[in-house]
């Protein structure tokens, strides 16, 4: 660790004077130095992987998340369980991630490469500071203890196994677009080079944020068993934040390629994208916000909160010494126009970002202004954001259907027919079916509007080289995608995010009930479609399995009189390897799901120790939409990340932006 | 796993005492015509039966504005029927159920734990004197910034339909009805 502090540190230094003066072996030294730090942080994680493996108990992180009966995967998992290990898993992934951002980015970024070489670097340097000095996983005890205190029970799920990681991914690859803007920044090479180099990061970076806050959603949903997947908790806040300006980013810099607009702005977003990914794990380990998920305070907040002011002040200084030379190319030429709506959707992504911020930080707000404690929770969550999702919804389906620059009332009319005709259908036919939510009607509607306008443009892509070159439809769908990969990837994660959009609808429908049943007796519950559940309790069992003694409770389930099947909820209580309970009884939820709702059973204990079993039966609607459109936008994403993804094209529409770009400033220049 | 008669007698106690907890001052008749656990002690928490008053539409709507104040951040409702090792939203549960008897509305109920626990009890502000806030600056600073955009894009768009009228557009000698077709036949070719 004390080797991967000396090369950060020469990587930083290093890398800014290289990217000065251009001397060759500065730079070289820059590049090799991330090599270098990647593989000396490689093998401190290995060292740590070997010690939870061996359960070398005399390593005090390793006493304190494993056992000796904690399976193999949870053994490995418990690396980035703890705070410590997280802090070394951030530190190893970033340090990769610089490394690969050095050996993969073209040669024509070269004079970048040393900044960002020196960014990355300084970053990996407070990682690795705060984890030497306030957080290390490698300090030893004064004795040997015999076994381990374990792993807390709701993260020995194998979404827990997946999810921490990705998440990190997330926030760490952001690190990497914002080190090429402040290269850019610094080297004053701020044409859209940068913008190229950096165009793969930002998405790959936005699918990991995407995947690891949908599996986070499922972990929610499956282990914590309270039935739902999203409780505005501040760190699940803390990791929309990010996406949130991130997704603004990815649409903002679209401008900035085609028209050199919004140079300002993307700047601005990267860096609030980075500021925001530090932000999330202050606000988790800093312990200023209550949550359920926050780590062991420590003064790791601290370190958190000194590097977060270095930040803004580097940032804001730097963006600001460079405005000049960040002025847009070319003007906006109409209200109507694909890049208004594309300012009005980063407004509202911005906006729900900072209502989420500001919904988080109020409780701190409140007490300082007032000296009064209040509770932000779901309800002003919903409350304040359902109508600016709205917003955003519909903006998903108006920005790709206007034309670029300015679009005719005859354009609109003929984009516009059939999308907002379907809506409209939906919203009658729900209205008819006796719906009567006013934001689930809006957001089916909306729902079937953009849908709508997804499959207008998948149909009249394909029909258009049905005519022109004579395709048959499945080659024309596949030659229009794999033509226009960034465009048709972009409509299949519009599409997912809208399952996602009627996932959240089906929440406003769920119904629960509560009941004790001894074997044998039942339970009806009426779902929102109009189905009658029936649940019959069939009885209880105890048995030891892996490192719990579980306690299972059986339903039968029958949807109108017709049995359904068998399904199981668990009491686990988790034991040592001397077979002593350790930690509190946790719940596994019984789910049945299919595309109408879920059948969602908790078995919440026994009466009086017997086999009398107390439940709650809770029908979700729609919740599977969610993990779908999660593979869909993941889909999506891959689609539009998939190498050769600038077609001949593309190429020739963004080389007609730039004309257009050079034209209109040639107007302005003119109008001047 | 050894289970005397001793372990048996003491997890016979331990099981009716939360009994009590739960069912208020009326015991619970030990039902001897149910199987037994077998190790009662390693099944979560012994609950008591469910009552109308746990699926109490009022009820559960005003504990769904209740925060359970274990720490958990769950609304009490949530809570008592999802973290079954939290001893508090039971408790915060039959305080309600309590009130309730007592005919009070669920203002006056909200209102009850406002007084014993402090504002910090509801799972939302109440929309009142510096609360406003919460609920409003969200929405006030997307209008104000969104009110600020369209003026400027407005008179952006204003500027350049001036040069382009001027002859200097992007596409000289075009009438706006030629642009729009170029526009129209462009966007059909554009796949």
């Amino acid at each position: 660790m004390w080797l991967a502090l000396l090369l950060a540190l020469w990587g930083s230094v290093v890398g800014f004077i290289a990217g000065r003066n251009q001397r060759p072996e500065l730079v070289e030294s820059a590049r090799r130095a991330t090599y270098a730090l990647a593989g000396v942080l490689v093998v401190a994680s290995l060292a740590l992987i070997v010690a939870l493996v061996k359960h070398d108990f005399n390593v005090s992180y390793v006493a304190s998340y494993t056992s000796r009966n904690l399976p193999l995967v949870y053994t490995l998992s418990a690396f980035y369980g703890g705070q410590a290990g997280s802090m070394l898993f951030w530190a190893v992934v970033l340090a990769t991630f610089g490394a690969l951002a050095q050996w993969l980015t073209s040669r024509r970024y070269d004079d970048l490469l040393p900044y960002v070489a020196a960014v990355t670097s300084l970053v990996v340097l407070f990682f690795v500071a705060t984890t030497l000095f306030a957080a290390n996983p490698f300090v030893r005890l004064p004795f040997t203890p015999s076994d381990g205190g374990g792993l807390n029970p709701q993260l020995q799920n194998p979404g827990m196994v997946v999810h921490p990681p990705l998440l990190y991914l997330g926030y760490i690859s952001v690190t990497i677009p914002f080190a090429f803007a402040v290269a850019a920044l610094l080297s004053k090479r701020l044409d859209t080079g940068w913008l190229h180099a950096i165009r793969k990061w930002t998405i790959v970076s936005w699918l990991f944020l995407s995947i690891g806050i949908t599996l986070g959603m499922w972990w929610a949903y499956v282990e914590l068993g309270w039935g739902g997947y999203w409780a505005w908790d501040p760190v699940e806040n803390a990791s929309f934040l990010p996406w949130l300006t991130m997704t603004a980013f990815l649409h903002s810099v679209m401008i900035q390629e085609k028209r050199g607009m919004l140079k300002k702005w993307n700047m601005i977003l990267i860096g609030l994208t980075f500021f925001l990914s530090i932000f999330g794990t202050f606000i988790t380990r800093s312990g200023i916000i209550s949550s359920v998920h926050s780590f062991a305070q420590s003064p790791i907040g601290n370190y958190f909160l000194f590097f977060l002011i270095f930040i803004v002040v580097a940032t804001g200084v730097l963006i600001a010494k460079r405005m000049p030379m960040l002025e847009a190319e070319s003007q906006l030429e109409s209200m109507v126009s694909r890049e208004a709506t594309f300012l009005f959707n980063n407004l509202l992504l911005v906006g729900i970002a900072f209502s989420v911020l500001w919904g988080t930080m109020f409780p701190m707000i409140s007490e300082m202004v007032r000296g009064t404690q209040v509770t932000v929770g779901p309800p002003f969550f919903n409350q304040v954001n359902i109508p600016i999702g709205l917003a955003l919804l519909a903006l998903t389906g108006i920005g790709p259907l206007i034309a670029w620059r300015r679009a005719s009332p005859g354009h609109l009319k003929r984009q516009f027919a059939a999308p907002v005709t379907t809506g409209l259908i939906v919203a009658a036919l729900l209205l008819a079916i006796g719906m009567r939510d006013f934001y689930a009607i809006m957001a089916l509607s909306l729902a079937a509007f953009v849908v709508g306008t997804i499959m207008q443009e998948f149909i009249r892509g394909v029909g258009a080289r049905n005519r022109l070159h004579g395709e048959n439809y499945a080659l024309a769908f596949a030659r229009l995608v794999g033509r226009n990969r960034r465009r048709y990837g972009g409509y299949i994660v519009h599409l997912g995010i809208v399952m996602y959009f009627v996932a959240f609808t089906g929440q406003a429908f769920t119904t629960s009930i509560e009941a004790s049943l001894k074997p044998g007796e039942s339970v009806d519950l009426r779902s929102p479609w109009g189905y009658t559940y029936t649940f019959t309790h069939l009885g209880v069992s105890q048995y030891e399995e892996l490192n719990r003694f579980t306690t299972a409770a059986s339903v039968e389930v029958a949807r109108d009189g017709e049995r359904v099947g068998i399904m199981k909820s668990e009491k686990r209580q988790h034991v040592d390897s001397f077979g002593r309970a350790s930690f509190e009884p946790s719940t596994e939820a019984g789910i049945r799901s299919d595309l109408r709702e879920d059948i969602y059973i908790v078995y919440a204990g026994s009466v009086q120790g017997t086999e009398e079993a107390v439940y709650r039966f809770t029908l979700n609607p729609l919740v599977w939409w969610l993990w779908f459109g999660g593979a869909v936008l993941v889909a999506g994403g891959v689609v539009t990340l998939w190498p050769g993804a600038t077609s001949g094209a593309e190429r020739r529409r963004s080389m007609a932006g730039y004309a257009a770009s050079i034209t209109g400033k040639s107007s302005a220049a003119a109008a001047g | 796993m050894p289970y005397s008669r001793r372990d048996a007698v003491k997890l016979s106690l331990a099981a009716l005492v939360p009994g009590v907890f739960v069912q208020g001052s009326r015991p619970q008749q030990e039902d001897t015509s149910i199987t037994r656990l077998y190790r009662p002690d390693l099944a979560g928490r012994p609950r008591g039966r469910i009552t109308d008053y746990e699926n109490d539409p009022f009820i559960i709507s005003v504990e769904e504005r209740l925060r359970c104040t274990c720490g958990c951040n769950l609304d009490v409702y949530t809570c008592r029927t999802t973290d079954f090792t939290c001893g508090v939203s039971p408790a915060m549960h039959r305080e309600v159920v309590a009130l309730v008897e007592q005919g009070l509305t669920g203002e006056e109920i909200l209102e009850a734990f406002i007084a014993k626990h402090g504002e910090a009890v509801l799972m939302a502000p109440k929309k009142e004197g510096f609360n406003l806030a919460a609920y409003f600056v969200p929405g006030a600073a997307i209008s104000v910034v969104g009110a600020a955009l369209a003026l400027m894009l407005w008179r952006r768009s204003g500027k350049v339909a001036e040069a382009a009228a001027a002859g200097g557009g992007p596409v000289s000698g075009m009438s706006p009805q030629e642009a729009a077709k170029l526009e129209d036949e462009l966007s059909k070719l554009e796949p």
